[in-house]
Protein backbone atom coordinates (compact mmCIF):
# COMPACT_ATOMS: atom_id res chain seq x y z
CA UNK A 1 0.00 0.00 0.00
CA UNK A 2 2.64 2.48 1.07
CA UNK A 3 5.38 3.74 -1.20
CA UNK A 4 8.79 4.96 -0.21
CA UNK A 5 9.45 8.51 -1.27
CA UNK A 6 12.95 10.00 -1.28
CA UNK A 7 13.43 13.66 -0.38
CA UNK A 8 16.51 15.78 -0.95
CA UNK A 9 17.54 19.15 0.39
CA UNK A 10 18.52 21.54 -2.40
CA UNK A 11 19.89 25.02 -2.00
CA UNK A 12 18.23 27.57 -4.20
CA UNK A 13 20.93 28.10 -6.78
CA UNK A 14 21.38 27.43 -10.48
CA UNK A 15 22.04 23.81 -11.30
CA UNK A 16 20.97 22.44 -7.93
CA UNK A 17 18.11 20.34 -9.34
CA UNK A 18 20.27 18.88 -12.07
CA UNK A 19 22.75 17.25 -9.69
CA UNK A 20 20.52 14.47 -8.26
CA UNK A 21 18.85 13.95 -11.65
CA UNK A 22 22.23 13.33 -13.28
CA UNK A 23 23.23 10.97 -10.48
CA UNK A 24 20.11 8.87 -10.95
CA UNK A 25 20.49 8.99 -14.71
CA UNK A 26 24.03 7.69 -14.37
CA UNK A 27 22.74 4.77 -12.32
CA UNK A 28 20.00 4.02 -14.86
CA UNK A 29 17.22 4.87 -12.43
CA UNK A 30 14.04 6.34 -13.86
CA UNK A 31 12.17 9.01 -11.92
CA UNK A 32 8.50 8.04 -12.01
CA UNK A 33 7.25 11.27 -10.54
CA UNK A 34 8.58 14.17 -8.54
CA UNK A 35 7.56 17.27 -6.72
CA UNK A 36 9.62 20.30 -5.75
CA UNK A 37 8.62 22.35 -2.73
CA UNK A 38 10.32 25.71 -2.84
CA UNK A 39 11.04 28.41 -0.32
CA UNK A 40 13.09 31.56 -0.90
CA UNK A 41 16.32 29.91 0.19
CA UNK A 42 16.00 26.21 -0.47
CA UNK A 43 13.87 23.52 -1.98
CA UNK A 44 12.83 20.01 -1.07
CA UNK A 45 12.86 17.60 -3.98
CA UNK A 46 10.58 14.61 -3.52
CA UNK A 47 11.04 11.62 -5.78
CA UNK A 48 9.29 8.37 -6.49
CA UNK A 49 11.47 5.73 -8.08
CA UNK A 50 11.02 2.01 -8.39
CA UNK A 51 14.21 0.86 -6.68
CA UNK A 52 14.24 3.42 -3.88
CA UNK A 53 16.94 1.66 -1.85
CA UNK A 54 19.46 1.72 -4.68
CA UNK A 55 18.52 5.30 -5.53
CA UNK A 56 19.04 6.31 -1.92
CA UNK A 57 22.44 4.64 -1.92
CA UNK A 58 23.50 6.40 -5.12
CA UNK A 59 22.45 9.79 -3.77
CA UNK A 60 23.88 9.26 -0.31
CA UNK A 61 27.20 8.08 -1.71
CA UNK A 62 27.38 11.31 -3.68
CA UNK A 63 26.97 13.28 -0.47
CA UNK A 64 23.26 14.15 -0.68
CA UNK A 65 21.15 14.25 2.46
CA UNK A 66 18.23 11.92 1.76
CA UNK A 67 15.07 11.48 3.75
CA UNK A 68 12.74 8.52 3.26
CA UNK A 69 9.03 8.97 3.92
CA UNK A 70 6.03 6.70 3.40
CA UNK A 71 3.45 8.02 0.99
CA UNK A 72 0.33 6.52 -0.53
CA UNK A 73 -0.72 6.55 -4.17
CA UNK A 74 -4.50 6.86 -4.34
CA UNK A 75 -6.66 6.11 -7.34
CA UNK A 76 -8.62 9.24 -8.05
CA UNK A 77 -11.45 9.06 -10.60
CA UNK A 78 -10.48 11.17 -13.60
CA UNK A 79 -13.61 13.37 -13.73
CA UNK A 80 -14.78 16.66 -12.24
CA UNK A 81 -15.13 16.21 -8.48
CA UNK A 82 -13.02 13.05 -8.38
CA UNK A 83 -10.40 14.52 -6.06
CA UNK A 84 -12.96 16.51 -4.05
CA UNK A 85 -14.84 13.30 -3.23
CA UNK A 86 -11.68 11.67 -1.92
CA UNK A 87 -10.83 14.73 0.14
CA UNK A 88 -14.33 14.73 1.63
CA UNK A 89 -13.71 11.27 2.99
CA UNK A 90 -10.28 12.12 4.38
CA UNK A 91 -11.69 15.27 5.95
CA UNK A 92 -14.54 13.38 7.58
CA UNK A 93 -11.95 11.18 9.27
CA UNK A 94 -9.77 14.13 10.34
CA UNK A 95 -6.86 12.75 8.41
CA UNK A 96 -4.20 15.43 8.00
CA UNK A 97 -2.49 15.80 4.63
CA UNK A 98 1.00 17.25 4.52
CA UNK A 99 1.08 17.58 0.74
CA UNK A 100 -0.22 16.03 -2.48
CA UNK A 101 1.10 15.74 -5.97
CA UNK A 102 0.20 13.88 -9.12
CA UNK A 103 1.70 10.71 -10.41
CA UNK A 104 3.00 11.48 -13.87
CA UNK A 105 2.74 8.10 -15.49
CA UNK A 106 -0.51 7.76 -17.45
CA UNK A 107 -3.13 5.16 -16.54
CA UNK A 108 -5.67 3.67 -18.85
CA UNK A 109 -8.69 3.09 -16.61
CA UNK A 110 -10.07 6.64 -16.25
CA UNK A 111 -8.21 7.05 -12.99
CA UNK A 112 -5.34 9.31 -12.01
CA UNK A 113 -2.89 8.31 -9.30
CA UNK A 114 -2.19 11.01 -6.76
CA UNK A 115 0.61 10.80 -4.21
CA UNK A 116 -0.55 11.70 -0.70
CA UNK A 117 1.78 12.40 2.19
CA UNK A 118 -0.21 11.89 5.38
CA UNK A 119 0.83 12.84 8.87
CA UNK A 120 -0.34 9.38 9.98
CA UNK A 121 0.34 6.99 7.07
CA UNK A 122 -0.79 3.87 8.93
CA UNK A 123 -4.16 5.28 9.94
CA UNK A 124 -4.57 6.60 6.41
CA UNK A 125 -4.26 3.06 5.04
CA UNK A 126 -7.06 1.89 7.35
CA UNK A 127 -9.31 4.84 6.55
CA UNK A 128 -8.88 4.34 2.81
CA UNK A 129 -9.66 0.64 3.10
CA UNK A 130 -12.76 1.19 5.20
CA UNK A 131 -14.11 3.71 2.67
CA UNK A 132 -13.19 1.51 -0.30
CA UNK A 133 -10.84 4.07 -1.73
CA UNK A 134 -8.28 2.29 -3.82
CA UNK A 135 -4.65 2.79 -2.89
CA UNK A 136 -2.51 1.64 -5.78
CA UNK A 137 -0.11 -1.15 -4.84
CA UNK A 138 3.44 -0.43 -5.87
CA UNK A 139 3.47 -3.56 -8.03
CA UNK A 140 0.72 -2.05 -10.22
CA UNK A 141 2.29 1.39 -10.15
CA UNK A 142 5.68 0.17 -11.23
CA UNK A 143 4.47 -2.53 -13.62
CA UNK A 144 6.56 -2.43 -16.74
CA UNK A 145 8.70 0.44 -15.47
CA UNK A 146 12.39 0.55 -14.65
CA UNK B 1 36.97 0.39 23.19
CA UNK B 2 35.99 3.38 25.21
CA UNK B 3 37.69 3.53 28.54
CA UNK B 4 36.17 5.47 31.40
CA UNK B 5 38.21 7.27 33.96
CA UNK B 6 36.97 6.24 37.34
CA UNK B 7 40.07 7.61 38.93
CA UNK B 8 39.53 11.34 38.97
CA UNK B 9 43.21 12.03 39.61
CA UNK B 10 44.05 10.80 36.13
CA UNK B 11 47.37 9.22 35.35
CA UNK B 12 50.28 10.01 37.61
CA UNK B 13 53.71 10.62 36.20
CA UNK B 14 56.77 11.55 38.24
CA UNK B 15 56.95 14.85 36.33
CA UNK B 16 53.49 15.65 37.69
CA UNK B 17 54.75 16.16 41.26
CA UNK B 18 54.57 19.99 41.01
CA UNK B 19 50.84 19.64 40.23
CA UNK B 20 50.29 18.59 43.83
CA UNK B 21 52.58 20.97 45.78
CA UNK B 22 51.09 22.29 49.00
CA UNK B 23 49.77 25.78 48.26
CA UNK B 24 52.22 27.61 50.54
CA UNK B 25 55.15 25.77 48.98
CA UNK B 26 53.81 26.61 45.54
CA UNK B 27 53.54 30.32 46.39
CA UNK B 28 57.10 30.37 47.74
CA UNK B 29 58.36 28.73 44.58
CA UNK B 30 56.41 31.16 42.43
CA UNK B 31 57.76 34.20 44.25
CA UNK B 32 61.37 33.12 43.99
CA UNK B 33 60.98 32.28 40.31
CA UNK B 34 59.07 35.49 39.65
CA UNK B 35 61.84 37.60 41.16
CA UNK B 36 64.42 35.85 39.00
CA UNK B 37 62.28 36.32 35.91
CA UNK B 38 61.68 40.02 36.59
CA UNK B 39 65.38 40.50 37.28
CA UNK B 40 66.33 38.83 34.05
CA UNK B 41 63.82 40.90 32.08
CA UNK B 42 65.03 44.10 33.71
CA UNK B 43 68.67 43.33 32.99
CA UNK B 44 68.22 42.11 29.43
CA UNK B 45 65.09 43.66 27.91
CA UNK B 46 65.34 47.38 27.35
CA UNK B 47 61.62 47.80 26.74
CA UNK B 48 60.76 46.30 30.13
CA UNK B 49 63.52 48.21 31.91
CA UNK B 50 62.31 51.48 30.41
CA UNK B 51 58.73 50.84 31.50
CA UNK B 52 59.85 49.95 35.04
CA UNK B 53 61.91 53.12 35.23
CA UNK B 54 58.99 55.19 33.95
CA UNK B 55 57.01 53.92 36.95
CA UNK B 56 59.91 54.41 39.33
CA UNK B 57 60.06 50.67 40.00
CA UNK B 58 63.04 48.43 40.63
CA UNK B 59 63.06 44.61 40.55
CA UNK B 60 63.79 44.65 44.30
CA UNK B 61 60.37 46.23 44.88
CA UNK B 62 58.81 42.89 44.17
CA UNK B 63 58.58 41.44 47.66
CA UNK B 64 55.35 39.49 47.32
CA UNK B 65 53.25 37.98 44.58
CA UNK B 66 50.70 40.76 45.13
CA UNK B 67 53.29 43.35 44.10
CA UNK B 68 53.18 41.89 40.60
CA UNK B 69 50.01 43.95 40.07
CA UNK B 70 52.14 47.12 40.01
CA UNK B 71 54.34 45.97 37.17
CA UNK B 72 53.81 47.08 33.57
CA UNK B 73 51.97 44.90 31.06
CA UNK B 74 53.33 43.40 27.88
CA UNK B 75 50.97 43.39 24.89
CA UNK B 76 50.94 41.74 21.51
CA UNK B 77 52.01 44.88 19.67
CA UNK B 78 55.20 44.91 21.78
CA UNK B 79 56.12 41.65 20.10
CA UNK B 80 55.21 42.95 16.67
CA UNK B 81 57.06 46.22 17.16
CA UNK B 82 60.21 44.37 18.20
CA UNK B 83 60.10 42.03 15.20
CA UNK B 84 62.01 39.81 14.80
CA UNK B 85 64.37 39.47 17.78
CA UNK B 86 63.89 42.64 19.82
CA UNK B 87 62.53 41.01 22.97
CA UNK B 88 65.06 38.20 23.28
CA UNK B 89 66.70 38.02 26.69
CA UNK B 90 69.31 35.46 25.65
CA UNK B 91 72.15 35.82 23.19
CA UNK B 92 71.43 34.15 19.88
CA UNK B 93 73.99 31.41 20.52
CA UNK B 94 71.90 30.24 23.49
CA UNK B 95 68.71 30.16 21.41
CA UNK B 96 68.15 26.65 20.07
CA UNK B 97 64.69 27.05 18.51
CA UNK B 98 62.53 29.75 16.98
CA UNK B 99 58.79 29.59 16.39
CA UNK B 100 56.47 32.18 14.93
CA UNK B 101 52.75 32.76 15.05
CA UNK B 102 50.85 33.35 11.87
CA UNK B 103 50.25 37.05 11.63
CA UNK B 104 46.81 37.67 10.22
CA UNK B 105 47.84 41.25 9.58
CA UNK B 106 51.40 42.07 8.62
CA UNK B 107 54.43 40.44 10.24
CA UNK B 108 54.23 37.41 12.49
CA UNK B 109 55.55 37.42 16.02
CA UNK B 110 58.73 35.48 16.68
CA UNK B 111 59.49 33.59 19.88
CA UNK B 112 62.73 32.01 21.07
CA UNK B 113 63.63 29.04 23.26
CA UNK B 114 66.84 28.08 25.02
CA UNK B 115 67.60 24.44 25.73
CA UNK B 116 66.12 24.91 29.20
CA UNK B 117 63.00 26.58 27.77
CA UNK B 118 62.41 23.54 25.61
CA UNK B 119 62.83 21.32 28.67
CA UNK B 120 60.22 23.36 30.53
CA UNK B 121 57.88 23.08 27.58
CA UNK B 122 58.38 19.33 27.35
CA UNK B 123 57.74 18.99 31.07
CA UNK B 124 54.56 21.06 30.70
CA UNK B 125 53.23 18.79 27.95
CA UNK B 126 54.11 15.66 29.93
CA UNK B 127 52.16 17.00 32.90
CA UNK B 128 49.23 18.08 30.72
CA UNK B 129 48.94 14.74 28.99
CA UNK B 130 49.33 12.81 32.22
CA UNK B 131 46.48 14.90 33.66
CA UNK B 132 44.28 13.66 30.81
CA UNK B 133 45.16 10.07 31.63
CA UNK B 134 47.57 9.63 28.72
CA UNK B 135 50.46 7.32 29.45
CA UNK B 136 53.24 5.12 28.14
CA UNK B 137 51.64 2.64 25.76
CA UNK B 138 49.28 5.19 24.23
CA UNK B 139 49.53 5.80 20.50
CA UNK B 140 49.22 9.52 19.87
CA UNK B 141 48.29 10.95 16.51
CA UNK B 142 49.63 14.48 16.54
CA UNK B 143 47.65 16.32 13.89
CA UNK B 144 48.75 19.78 14.97
CA UNK B 145 50.80 21.45 12.27
CA UNK B 146 54.53 20.86 12.45
CA UNK B 147 56.61 23.86 11.58
CA UNK B 148 56.67 27.44 12.77
CA UNK B 149 53.37 26.86 14.59
CA UNK B 150 54.08 25.77 18.17
CA UNK B 151 51.39 23.06 18.26
CA UNK B 152 53.16 20.28 16.38
CA UNK B 153 56.65 20.23 17.86
CA UNK B 154 55.48 21.34 21.30
CA UNK B 155 53.20 18.37 21.69
CA UNK B 156 55.64 16.06 19.96
CA UNK B 157 58.54 16.17 22.41
CA UNK B 158 56.31 16.15 25.46
CA UNK B 159 54.38 13.14 24.27
CA UNK B 160 57.61 11.28 23.45
CA UNK B 161 59.06 12.10 26.84
CA UNK B 162 55.90 10.81 28.47
CA UNK B 163 56.73 7.50 26.81
CA UNK B 164 53.83 7.37 24.40
CA UNK B 165 54.20 6.39 20.75
CA UNK B 166 53.97 9.57 18.69
CA UNK B 167 52.79 9.70 15.09
CA UNK B 168 54.01 13.04 13.72
CA UNK B 169 51.40 13.21 10.99
CA UNK B 170 50.95 17.01 11.20
CA UNK B 171 47.81 18.67 9.81
CA UNK B 172 45.92 18.04 6.60
CA UNK B 173 45.29 15.07 4.31
CA UNK B 174 42.15 13.96 6.08
CA UNK B 175 41.83 10.53 4.48
CA UNK B 176 45.38 9.59 5.39
CA UNK B 177 44.67 10.78 8.95
CA UNK B 178 41.70 8.41 9.12
CA UNK B 179 43.65 5.51 7.66
CA UNK B 180 46.45 6.01 10.17
CA UNK B 181 44.03 6.42 13.06
CA UNK B 182 42.40 3.14 12.20
CA UNK B 183 45.38 1.04 11.05
CA UNK B 184 47.87 2.17 13.72
CA UNK B 185 45.46 1.69 16.62
CA UNK B 186 45.59 5.35 17.64
CA UNK B 187 44.33 5.87 21.20
CA UNK B 188 44.77 9.63 21.54
CA UNK B 189 44.44 12.37 18.95
CA UNK B 190 45.66 15.95 19.15
CA UNK B 191 44.27 18.64 16.84
CA UNK B 192 41.87 21.55 16.82
CA UNK B 193 38.33 20.60 17.88
CA UNK B 194 36.88 21.79 14.57
CA UNK B 195 39.27 19.57 12.64
CA UNK B 196 38.36 16.58 14.76
CA UNK B 197 34.69 17.13 13.97
CA UNK B 198 35.64 17.07 10.31
CA UNK B 199 37.70 13.89 10.77
CA UNK B 200 34.80 12.18 12.52
CA UNK B 201 32.40 13.12 9.78
CA UNK B 202 34.72 11.93 7.03
CA UNK B 203 35.50 8.69 8.89
CA UNK B 204 31.80 7.97 9.14
CA UNK B 205 31.36 8.52 5.41
CA UNK B 206 34.19 6.12 4.74
CA UNK B 207 32.65 3.61 7.11
CA UNK B 208 35.69 3.71 9.39
CA UNK B 209 35.30 3.45 13.15
CA UNK B 210 38.66 3.76 14.91
CA UNK B 211 37.82 1.64 17.92
CA UNK B 212 41.05 2.14 19.83
CA UNK B 213 40.59 5.91 20.04
CA UNK B 214 39.62 6.92 23.54
CA UNK B 215 40.74 10.51 24.09
CA UNK B 216 41.32 13.74 22.23
CA UNK B 217 43.40 16.66 23.40
CA UNK B 218 42.00 19.65 21.61
CA UNK B 219 43.15 23.24 21.57
CA UNK B 220 44.44 26.19 19.55
CA UNK B 221 40.96 27.67 19.13
CA UNK B 222 38.15 28.57 21.51
CA UNK B 223 35.39 25.97 21.68
CA UNK B 224 32.30 25.67 23.78
CA UNK B 225 31.34 23.11 26.38
CA UNK B 226 28.38 22.21 24.18
CA UNK B 227 30.85 21.31 21.43
CA UNK B 228 32.68 19.06 23.88
CA UNK B 229 29.46 17.28 24.81
CA UNK B 230 28.66 16.79 21.16
CA UNK B 231 32.11 15.41 20.33
CA UNK B 232 32.00 13.04 23.30
CA UNK B 233 28.51 11.80 22.47
CA UNK B 234 29.23 11.39 18.77
CA UNK B 235 32.59 9.68 19.09
CA UNK B 236 32.50 8.00 22.49
CA UNK B 237 35.92 9.46 23.35
CA UNK B 238 36.81 11.89 26.11
CA UNK B 239 37.58 15.36 24.79
CA UNK B 240 40.05 17.43 26.81
CA UNK B 241 40.81 21.10 26.43
CA UNK B 242 44.45 22.19 26.34
CA UNK B 243 45.41 25.83 26.53
CA UNK B 244 48.45 27.69 25.43
CA UNK B 245 49.74 30.54 23.34
CA UNK B 246 52.85 31.15 21.33
CA UNK B 247 53.84 34.27 23.27
CA UNK B 248 54.00 32.32 26.54
CA UNK B 249 55.40 28.98 25.30
CA UNK B 250 52.84 27.27 23.04
CA UNK B 251 50.42 24.53 24.12
CA UNK B 252 50.87 23.39 27.70
CA UNK B 253 49.98 26.47 29.71
CA UNK B 254 46.79 24.93 31.06
CA UNK B 255 45.00 21.59 30.90
CA UNK B 256 41.79 19.92 31.91
CA UNK B 257 42.10 16.97 34.26
CA UNK B 258 39.74 14.00 34.32
CA UNK B 259 37.19 16.12 36.20
CA UNK B 260 36.73 18.32 33.11
CA UNK B 261 35.78 21.29 35.20
CA UNK B 262 38.14 24.09 34.25
CA UNK B 263 41.77 24.05 33.18
CA UNK B 264 44.60 23.79 35.68
CA UNK B 265 47.19 26.46 34.92
CA UNK B 266 50.74 25.14 35.26
CA UNK B 267 51.30 28.08 37.53
CA UNK B 268 54.70 27.05 38.80
CA UNK B 269 55.85 28.12 35.31
CA UNK B 270 53.07 30.44 34.13
CA UNK B 271 51.58 32.77 36.72
CA UNK B 272 47.96 33.80 36.06
CA UNK B 273 46.10 36.98 36.92
CA UNK B 274 42.63 38.07 35.83
CA UNK B 275 42.22 41.77 35.10
CA UNK B 276 39.44 44.07 34.10
CA UNK B 277 40.37 44.78 30.47
CA UNK B 278 39.16 48.39 30.76
CA UNK B 279 40.59 49.52 34.09
CA UNK B 280 43.46 46.97 34.05
CA UNK B 281 42.88 46.33 37.76
CA UNK B 282 43.36 42.81 39.07
CA UNK B 283 40.00 41.20 39.77
CA UNK B 284 39.04 38.99 42.66
CA UNK B 285 38.85 35.26 42.30
CA UNK B 286 35.75 34.20 40.40
CA UNK B 287 35.26 37.43 38.50
CA UNK B 288 35.42 37.26 34.74
CA UNK B 289 38.07 39.25 32.93
CA UNK B 290 41.15 39.06 30.75
CA UNK B 291 43.78 36.46 31.53
CA UNK B 292 47.26 37.89 32.11
CA UNK B 293 50.21 35.51 32.25
CA UNK B 294 53.75 35.92 33.55
CA UNK B 295 56.39 33.34 32.71
CA UNK B 296 58.35 32.28 35.78
CA UNK B 297 61.07 30.13 34.28
CA UNK B 298 61.57 31.14 30.68
CA UNK B 299 65.00 32.33 29.66
CA UNK B 300 65.06 33.36 26.02
CA UNK B 301 61.88 35.38 26.11
CA UNK B 302 60.40 35.99 29.52
CA UNK B 303 56.97 37.61 29.45
CA UNK B 304 55.98 39.79 32.35
CA UNK B 305 52.22 40.32 32.64
CA UNK B 306 51.39 39.39 29.09
CA UNK B 307 47.83 40.34 28.16
CA UNK B 308 46.41 37.26 26.45
CA UNK B 309 43.07 38.88 25.38
CA UNK B 310 41.45 35.63 26.44
CA UNK B 311 38.38 36.08 28.60
CA UNK B 312 37.96 33.71 31.54
CA UNK B 313 37.71 33.57 35.31
CA UNK B 314 39.39 31.66 38.11
CA UNK B 315 37.41 28.77 39.52
CA UNK B 316 37.39 28.90 43.31
CA UNK B 317 38.03 25.95 45.53
CA UNK B 318 40.12 22.81 45.27
CA UNK B 319 39.69 20.38 42.39
CA UNK B 320 38.65 16.83 43.31
CA UNK B 321 41.67 15.56 41.33
CA UNK B 322 43.94 16.82 44.10
CA UNK B 323 45.98 19.22 41.98
CA UNK B 324 46.70 22.43 43.82
CA UNK B 325 47.18 24.35 40.58
CA UNK B 326 44.45 26.94 40.22
CA UNK B 327 41.88 26.48 37.49
CA UNK B 328 40.57 28.84 34.86
CA UNK B 329 37.28 28.37 33.11
CA UNK B 330 37.66 27.09 29.54
CA UNK B 331 38.37 29.94 27.14
CA UNK B 332 35.16 30.40 25.21
CA UNK B 333 35.89 33.95 24.27
CA UNK B 334 38.91 35.69 22.93
CA UNK B 335 38.63 39.42 22.63
CA UNK B 336 40.35 39.14 19.23
CA UNK B 337 37.44 37.02 17.99
CA UNK B 338 34.81 39.42 19.19
CA UNK B 339 32.58 40.85 16.52
CA UNK B 340 30.44 43.89 17.06
CA UNK B 341 27.02 43.65 15.46
CA UNK B 342 24.72 46.63 15.76
CA UNK B 343 26.78 47.75 18.72
CA UNK B 344 26.49 44.42 20.54
CA UNK B 345 29.54 42.33 21.35
CA UNK B 346 29.18 38.84 19.96
CA UNK B 347 31.55 35.89 20.25
CA UNK B 348 31.40 33.01 17.75
CA UNK B 349 31.47 30.54 20.64
CA UNK B 350 28.15 31.92 21.91
CA UNK B 351 26.55 31.18 18.58
CA UNK B 352 28.16 27.74 18.57
CA UNK B 353 26.69 26.93 21.97
CA UNK B 354 23.25 28.13 20.88
CA UNK B 355 23.36 25.95 17.76
CA UNK B 356 24.54 22.88 19.61
CA UNK B 357 21.75 23.34 22.13
CA UNK B 358 19.39 22.30 19.34
CA UNK B 359 19.35 18.59 18.70
CA UNK B 360 20.83 17.00 15.65
CA UNK B 361 22.67 19.86 14.02
CA UNK B 362 26.28 19.32 13.13
CA UNK B 363 28.73 21.81 14.53
CA UNK B 364 29.57 23.12 11.08
CA UNK B 365 28.48 26.69 10.86
CA UNK B 366 29.57 30.00 9.48
CA UNK B 367 28.75 33.50 10.55
CA UNK B 368 28.32 35.97 7.71
CA UNK B 369 28.14 39.67 8.41
CA UNK B 370 26.82 42.08 5.83
CA UNK B 371 25.55 45.63 5.92
CA UNK B 372 22.35 46.80 4.27
CA UNK B 373 21.59 50.54 4.25
CA UNK B 374 23.90 51.10 7.19
CA UNK B 375 22.40 48.30 9.28
CA UNK B 376 24.39 45.22 10.22
CA UNK B 377 22.91 41.92 9.20
CA UNK B 378 23.95 38.74 10.95
CA UNK B 379 23.43 35.49 9.12
CA UNK B 380 24.31 32.10 10.53
CA UNK B 381 24.68 29.35 7.97
CA UNK B 382 24.04 25.84 9.22
CA UNK B 383 24.39 22.63 7.29
CA UNK B 384 21.35 20.38 7.00
CA UNK B 385 22.23 16.93 8.31
CA UNK B 386 20.28 13.70 7.76
CA UNK B 387 19.19 13.93 11.41
CA UNK B 388 17.34 17.20 10.98
CA UNK B 389 16.27 16.98 7.36
CA UNK B 390 12.59 16.40 6.68
CA UNK B 391 10.44 16.14 3.56
CA UNK B 392 8.13 18.74 5.07
CA UNK B 393 8.84 22.45 4.63
CA UNK B 394 7.14 23.18 7.92
CA UNK B 395 9.60 21.03 9.86
CA UNK B 396 12.60 22.78 8.35
CA UNK B 397 11.04 26.18 8.96
CA UNK B 398 10.45 25.21 12.57
CA UNK B 399 14.14 24.22 12.85
CA UNK B 400 15.22 27.58 11.45
CA UNK B 401 12.94 29.38 13.88
CA UNK B 402 14.19 27.33 16.80
CA UNK B 403 17.85 28.01 15.95
CA UNK B 404 17.20 31.71 15.39
CA UNK B 405 15.40 31.99 18.71
CA UNK B 406 18.14 30.11 20.50
CA UNK B 407 20.79 32.45 19.04
CA UNK B 408 18.78 35.56 19.80
CA UNK B 409 18.23 34.35 23.33
CA UNK B 410 22.00 33.90 23.78
CA UNK B 411 23.40 37.02 22.13
CA UNK B 412 20.45 39.37 22.38
CA UNK B 413 20.17 40.31 18.74
CA UNK B 414 18.34 38.79 15.81
CA UNK B 415 20.19 36.46 13.49
CA UNK B 416 18.91 35.04 10.23
CA UNK B 417 19.48 31.31 10.01
CA UNK B 418 20.16 29.96 6.55
CA UNK B 419 20.09 26.23 5.94
CA UNK B 420 22.73 25.09 3.49
CA UNK B 421 23.58 21.76 1.92
CA UNK B 422 25.78 19.33 3.79
CA UNK B 423 29.53 19.78 3.19
CA UNK B 424 29.19 23.15 1.54
CA UNK B 425 30.78 25.10 4.39
CA UNK B 426 34.54 25.18 4.37
CA UNK B 427 36.31 22.60 6.55
CA UNK B 428 39.40 23.80 8.31
CA UNK B 429 42.44 21.63 8.92
CA UNK B 430 43.70 23.97 11.57
CA UNK B 431 42.00 26.87 13.26
CA UNK B 432 38.43 27.21 12.04
CA UNK B 433 37.45 30.47 10.37
CA UNK B 434 33.97 31.02 11.71
CA UNK B 435 33.33 34.59 10.70
CA UNK B 436 33.03 36.05 7.23
CA UNK B 437 32.79 39.79 7.66
CA UNK B 438 31.59 41.31 4.40
CA UNK B 439 30.57 44.64 5.86
CA UNK B 440 31.83 47.60 3.94
CA UNK B 441 31.48 51.19 5.03
CA UNK B 442 29.73 52.46 1.94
Amino acid sequence: MKLHQLSLFLENRPGALKVPCRLLAGAGINILTLNLADTAEYGILRLIVKDWQRARQVLTDAGCVVNVAEVIAIDVPDRPGGLADVLDVLDSENLGIAYVYAFVHGRQDKHAAMIFRFDEPDRAVQVLASHHIHAVPSADLFAGLT
Amino acid sequence: MQRLWNDCAGGFHTASAPDYLPVDRLRELQLSRLRASVNRSYQRMSLFRQRMQDRGLMPEDLRSLEHLAQLPFTVKSDLRDSYPFGLFASPMEDVVRLHASSGTTGKPIVVAYTRQDLDVWTEAIVRCFAACGVHRGDVIQNAYGYGLFTGGLGVHYGAETLGATVIPISGGNTERQIMVMNDFGVTVICCTPSYFVHLLERARELGVNPRALRAGIFGAEPWSDAMRQRIQEDSGIRAFDIYGLTEIIGPGVGIECACQNGLHVLEDHFYPEIIDPQTCRVLEEGQEGELVLTTLSKEAMPMIRYRTRDITRMIAGPCPCGRTLRRIQRIGRRSDDMIIVRGVNVFPSQIEAALLGARGTLPHYQIVLTRHKGLDHLEVQVEVTPEVFSDKVGTLEALQRQLAESIEHTIGIHAAVRLVQLRTLQRSEGKAKRVLDQRTNV
